[in-house]
């Protein structure tokens, strides 16, 4: 392993071609290859099927797609991920693993990096080579009040990329690579058995996928709050999101929780009522491009990070808001 | 046969320290002496598990295991306050450092080993500090053991551990066989306080504490991860503009006027 050269991006799927974020890991390989001069970017895909998925590998920049395919990976479980991604560093012996901080990759990435014996870095926003050939990592810590850049020292370094960190790159359809099967009996790996799941039936537009998230917060002081932003991402034509504050409090389900151990969210308009912007929610939205923020308190963390900002009761702010925003929408 | 529950627990920086007193110093986060730390909410959370897995099957011993150095004892004390029956920690100034996750799940598996016969492994999903998410992860994959993650409710039938873990929309039943490794999530619920009855008998109790050398490890010997090249505040994001209006209804209306200006309604 102390040879290793290469990078090799453990990959996800998402309806039969790679995951958002298995592209943006591609792209960053391919932007740490301009520091490795000679060497090459695989991409591992364990699915039921990988034959599209992996031509679309290959147009977003690997030379090497190693493939898994058994029926029970139409919905992986971790361990079988797990499994499929050591045998293709076995065969890859690369030099950097790139996965992503996502639902799946949070149980993978470490497991994998410790069966390699060493550790994650984990959720990273961006990475780089040094001029001894190292990893460098640099993730946000302390829910965001620092950022810190580590060096990988081991022989092999793993990192989970950070969500929508990296741009994937444009599928350049002229580029050519090799599909290698490997065969994996994945399914042996599994020992945590998934009994059933429960969805929770979401109505509207998906939280992630909103061009306008409404979010509140502690400061709103009950769930009937909740009721006008739900109006107002009706007017918006968005979504409702809280922190987890509200979240704890029962006000909302769970699945509204926006932050480091919520949902990530990168709307066009994100507007927070009542949140005091507290690092761990804004680990969730600070991506977001434009922040509003109505909070009384006029030394709230949120202002921050907002665009724009009112400081005032949002009982008297929201309805106006929501009057002249009904004037002007006509 | 009594069933027997290892709880690991992070001594970290209150995360609600205010930005103002949270400080960098060459490589290190300080916060003034005033800022007690805390112990990470999601492990407050692992031990609030553990006592209702205890309550539940009537024969059960808790045993809290932190890796650390300098330990404010009051506040690592609190696991027992809120019930739990040991607390063991791995004090060693080697184990200061927290950004080589390698160096925790070794201490911690050699302290599930030296323990002995562990049916269970509870967790915190992540500490407050580095977020890092992969030590009782790295732990399971050390012992050789499964891991749940995420889990918001956790019940024991015989030998098996059956989990509900936290879905972005929903829930998962998941099960696994004993010994295994779960890690909880908020959704479990708020940890109980600990009574007065629970604090007084917490004082009585002296921690077990092992070193590095109790547990057979060498750590300098041991292949680091990590090299930390800096740690900094990172750069300001926006420049605010605060919108002023004759009163909260005149402001809420010019809000609109001005995102509309922008084009961004």
């Amino acid at each position: 392993m102390a040879d290793g050269s290469g990078i090799l991006v453990i990959g996800e799927m998402a309806d039969g071609q790679p995951a958002s974020t298995t592209l943006e890991a591609l792209a960053a390989g391919l932007a740490l290859l301009d520091s490795l001069p000679g060497e090459s970017l695989a991409v591992v895909l364990a699915a039921d099927a990988t034959a599209t998925a992996a031509q679309a590998a290959i147009a977003h920049g690997a030379s090497t797609v190693y493939t898994i395919e058994d029926a029970s990976l139409a919905d992986p479980a971790p361990e079988a991920i797990v499994a499929a991604a050591e045998e293709a560093v076995r065969q890859a012996s690369p030099r950097i693993v790139l996965g992503a901080k996502t639902l799946l990759g949070r149980d993978v990435m470490p497991r994998l990096a410790f069966r390699l014996r060493t550790a994650l870095a984990q959720d990273c926003t961006a990475v780089a080579i040094d001029n001894a050939k190292r990893l460098l990592a640099t993730r946000p810590v302390y829910g965001g009040n620092a950022v810190a850049i580590v060096a990988c020292t081991s022989p092999i370094a793993v990192a989970a990329l950070r969500a929508k960190s990296i741009d994937a790159r444009e599928p350049d359809a002229t580029r050519t690579g090799s599909v290698v099967p490997l065969t994996v009996d994945v399914q042996a790996a599994v020992r945590v058995r998934s009994i059933a799941r429960v969805e929770q039936a979401a109505d509207g537009i998906r939280l992630e996928d909103a061009r306008v998230v409404v979010s509140g917060g502690r400061g709103l002081g009950g769930p009937e709050a909740f009721d006008q932003l739900d109006a107002l991402a009706g007017l918006l034509g968005g979504a409702v999101g809280a922190s987890r504050a509200a979240c704890d409090a029962g006000w909302v389900p769970s699945s509204y929780q926006v932050g480091l151990t919520g949902k990530t969210v990168t709307p066009e308009l994100y507007i927070a009522i009542g949140i005091s912007g507290a690092s761990q929610h804004m680990a969730g939205c600070s991506n977001s491009r434009n922040i509003v923020a109505i909070n009384k308190d006029a030394g709230a963390n949120i202002f921050k990070d907002a665009r724009f900002g009112v400081t005032g009761d949002w009982q008297k702010v929201l309805p106006a808001f929501m009057e002249q925003l009904q004037e002007l929408l006509g | 046969m009594t069933l027997k529950i290892v709880v690991t627990a992070k001594q970290v920086i209150d995360p609600e320290t205010p930005l103002s007193a949270f400080g960098i110093e060459s490589g290190a986060v300080k916060v003034p002496a005033n800022q007690a730390p805390v112990v990470n909410g999601f492990d407050e959370q692992a031990i609030e598990a553990a006592l209702r897995l205890k309550e539940a099957s009537g024969d059960a011993h808790i045993a809290v295991v932190s890796v650390g150095s300098g330990f404010a004892l009051d506040v690592i004390k609190k696991p027992l306050a809120m019930g739990a029956d040991d607390l063991i920690l791995i004090d060693d100034p080697a184990f200061g450092n927290t950004i080589d996750p390698t160096v925790t799940v070794a201490a911690l598996a050699a302290a599930v080993e030296k323990i002995g016969d562990v049916d269970i492994v509870l967790a915190g999903r992540q500490a407050s500090d580095w977020d890092n998410a992969q030590v009782p992860i790295g732990l399971a994959e050390t012992l050789g053991w499964p891991v749940a993650t995420v889990a918001k409710q956790v019940d024991i039938d015989g030998s098996t551990v059956r989990i509900e873990r936290v879905l972005p929309d929903g829930h998962e039943v998941v099960e696994a066989d004993l010994p295994a490794v779960v890690t909880v999530s908020n959704e479990l619920g708020t940890a109980r306080y600990p009574n007065m009855r629970g604090i007084m008998a917490a004082r009585r109790v002296q921690p077990t504490v092992w070193t590095a050398v109790d547990l057979g490890l060498d750590v300098a010997g041991t292949q680091p991860a990590f090299e930390l090249i800096s740690l900094a505040r990172p750069e300001s994001a926006a420049q605010i503009e605060m919108i002023e209006g004759d009163d909260d209804d005149d402001a809420g209306r010019k809000l609109a006027l001005r995102l509309r200006d922008e084009r961004i309604i």
